[in-house]
């Protein structure tokens, strides 16, 4: 009854080619970016900024990278960590080198280091398809743990080999370091993943996400209609490890604040794997959605048990986390293989259409 | 020139210089490869059969291992302990069938990969869960398994006897494979699925059974060498990294060829071991993480199929 397009007349090509044709959504969107960056600061506590939102963003980032690549362009990834962790080192080394210059564009710089290496890692998928490419993005995963775990140089020679954040500020501002407060982390992450998450929807239904799509679909049939299939599939590998490389460089930067390689290991591969799965692959919402699935569902396994009074310890908390996740990747996937995101359709459908069943 | 001279040969000559060590590094490597190919073996056969990139096979067999040792700590001897994971592997292969894969019967590949991520999750919490996390003992000595070792040429070459039994025991298996295989009705059963599944279907073969059942000897195979494996380290699901370890095998090797996860397996062992052994101090150490997957894809530059893997033809 609300939730209609009906009587939205589009009188200009400008009008009709929006971001969010629907009136109802372009005020849904305004109304959550604007709860987000002026609400949210004011209510939120740090438990929920720190432990909660601020993962949330970051991982909601690096799903968008990997759906791109993945969902939108068709090449299975499993090097999503690996890509994050050369973000993460690039940016550090960047502030290292450079500590005059504002850590934000650094973090935004430190992306393109990443998609480099992308670049680079993508090149077989020319050569090799499917599963072959997603072990293939492996070695990406086990190299750079490797890499960033012995060359001292780039962790600056240090005793721990973990990387310290160091305190940057921004007008003043502290936004990184262990000075900054959660709420200046909050807005960087917030405006880094909004800005970039506009970017995406952009792309995508441009003519570069419809080359993607074309590939991915069926790439033989794309290269016979004047898609290049090399240009395309390094474009994608290239944007979406730009995407995971800020994301990994926000996670040390602004989340944890020092960060050894094993954060990057190959278990944050799968989990941004799982976000885009069960957010909805080719799904830009999808991988909020999936983000906010995965970042919940830990946090709700720890504290249901505490909150129904039922002792647990923390051991068989973490062994019912991962038995909970593996099934419910099972059944989201037997139940509705095109997730969250399709389900957000769904409803959408009904709401339309309410209170009638037509 | 002079690190030149240390990358290309100095190396060379060490290993002209010790033969005895590089023997040794050799068998090493080849233990190893075994083993890798034992569960590239296990992971080929449920690709051919059902099409599934089953990713759980690595934890498959630290599941199998700690099922046995699990149940051995509990007061169960080893000659029923044994008996008891195999029916457990069953149960794991016939529930797998019936709550996985039936109902994603014909959707994408990537959909079904998905899935054994879901089930290696599952796997390991449910394992951890029954039989705790910490890392176990193999109970070598209960299944008669040799420990001791053997050594030639006045002690420079030590090899030990469980290695030699694990060479041996999986060679055994992959001649009573191929047998399996070739001369029972059900192994014939099961090529004819693995060539075409709706050709399969129409002359009256089950594809549900035939799934059970490679997913019941990728159980078998799982078992076998998390006793191997668990022999030579702890048993733990640190022990799954093997998985990793085993897919460069596939892609070496070609995800549809048996011969090639035995040929890959070998390949991988030893090239790993080599490269660690005589390149390694280079780089800092430690390389064997990546190595096998650098071989593998430098393999796969000259052929994308794998080294035996059936040619891709591709039609619009």
């Amino acid at each position: 009854m609300f939730y209609r397009e009906a009587g939205q007349f589009k009188t200009t090509y400008i009008r009709d080619q929006e971001l969010f044709p629907v009136k109802q959504d372009r005020w849904g969107i305004f109304v959550i970016i604007g709860f987000s960056f002026i609400i949210v600061p004011l209510i939120a506590n740090d438990y929920w900024l720190q432990a909660i939102l601020i993962p949330f963003l970051i991982y909601s980032l690096s799903a968008l990278g990997l759906n791109l690549l993945t969902g939108y362009a068709g090449q299975l990834s499993l090097g999503t960590g690996g890509f994050m962790a050369v973000g993460a080192y690039a940016c550090y080394k960047l502030v290292t080198i450079f500590p005059e210059t504002n850590v934000i564009i650094l973090i935004l710089i430190s992306g393109f280091f990443s998609a480099g290496i992308g670049i680079i890692f993508g090149i077989p998928s020319l050569r090799i398809k499917g599963f072959y490419l997603a072990v293939a993005t492996l070695a990406a995963q086990f190299f750079f743990e490797w890499l960033f775990g012995r060359v001292k140089w780039f962790y600056n020679y240090n005793d721990s080999g973990a990387i310290e954040v160091p305190v940057r500020n921004f007008f003043d501002i502290a936004v990184t370091g262990p000075t900054a407060t959660t709420q200046a982390r909050y807005m960087v992450v917030l405006c880094i993943v909004t800005f970039l998450a506009l970017v995406a929807v952009n792309i995508v239904r441009g003519k570069i996400g419809r080359a993607w799509m074309a590939i991915r679909d069926m790439d033989i049939a794309a290269e016979l209609i004047g898609i290049r299939p090399l240009n395309t599939k390094l474009i994608a590998f290239a944007v979406s490890s730009y995407y995971t490389g800020v994301a990994g460089a926000l996670f040390v930067f602004t989340y944890l604040g020092s960060a050894e390689i094993e954060v990057f290991d190959i278990n944050m591969s799968f989990e941004i794997l799982f976000m885009v799965i069960i957010g909805g692959l080719g799904s830009i919402s999808g991988a909020f959605l999936g983000a906010a699935f995965i970042v919940l569902i830990p946090i709700l396994i720890t504290n249901l048990p505490r909150i129904l009074g039922i002792p647990i310890n923390a051991a068989t908390v973490e062994h019912f986390n991962f038995m909970i996740l593996g099934a419910l990747i099972v059944l989201f996937l037997i139940f509705e293989p095109h997730g969250l995101a399709k389900i957000w359709s769904i409803v959408r459908e009904k709401l339309r259409a309410w209170p009638f069943p037509y | 020139m002079e690190i030149l001279t240390t990358i290309f040969i100095q190396p060379f000559f060490d290993m002209a210089g010790d033969p005895i060590l590089f023997l040794q590094v050799i068998w090493e490597g080849f233990v190893t490869g075994i083993l890798y190919s034992l569960i590239a073996f296990g992971f080929v056969l449920i690709f051919k059969a059902s099409g599934v990139f089953n990713f759980a096979q690595g934890i498959m067999v630290v599941f199998a291992a700690l099922t046995l040792v699990g149940l051995h700590e509990n007061g169960i001897p080893a000659y029923i302990a044994l008996p008891i994971t195999i029916l457990v592997m069953y149960v794991l292969a016939f529930s797998v069938e019936r709550l996985v894969l039936r109902p994603l019967v014909n959707q994408p590949d990537i959909i079904l990969f998905m899935a054994t991520i879901g089930l290696t999750f599952f796997l390991i919490g449910f394992g951890e869960f029954i039989f705790g996390g910490e890392p176990k003992i193999m109970i070598t000595e209960e299944l008669l398994l040799p420990y001791d070792s053997i050594t030639f040429f006045d002690d420079m070459l030590i090899l030990q006897e469980i290695d030699i039994a694990a060479s041996i025991i999986a060679a055994l298996a992959l001649i009573f494979l191929a047998l399996f295989l070739g001369k029972t009705k059900i192994g014939v059963a099961l090529r004819a699925v693995a060539d075409d599944h709706q050709a399969a279907l129409s002359v009256g073969i089950s594809l549900n059974t035939i799934w059970v059942v490679v997913w019941f000897i990728s159980g078998i195979i799982a078992l076998i060498t998390g006793i191997m494996w668990g022999a030579k380290s702890d048993v733990s699901f640190a022990l799954s990294i093997i998985a990793f370890k085993a897919l460069p095998v596939l892609i070496l090797g070609g995800f549809t060829s048996v011969r090639g996860a035995i040929v890959g397996g070998l390949i991988i062992g030893i090239g790993e071991k080599i490269g660690e052994f005589y390149w390694g101090d280079l780089v800092g150490g430690s390389i064997e993480g990546w190595l096998a997957y650098m071989i593998a894809l430098v393999f796969l530059f000259f052929r994308p199929q794998g080294l035996f893997g059936e040619k891709i033809i591709e039609r619009v």
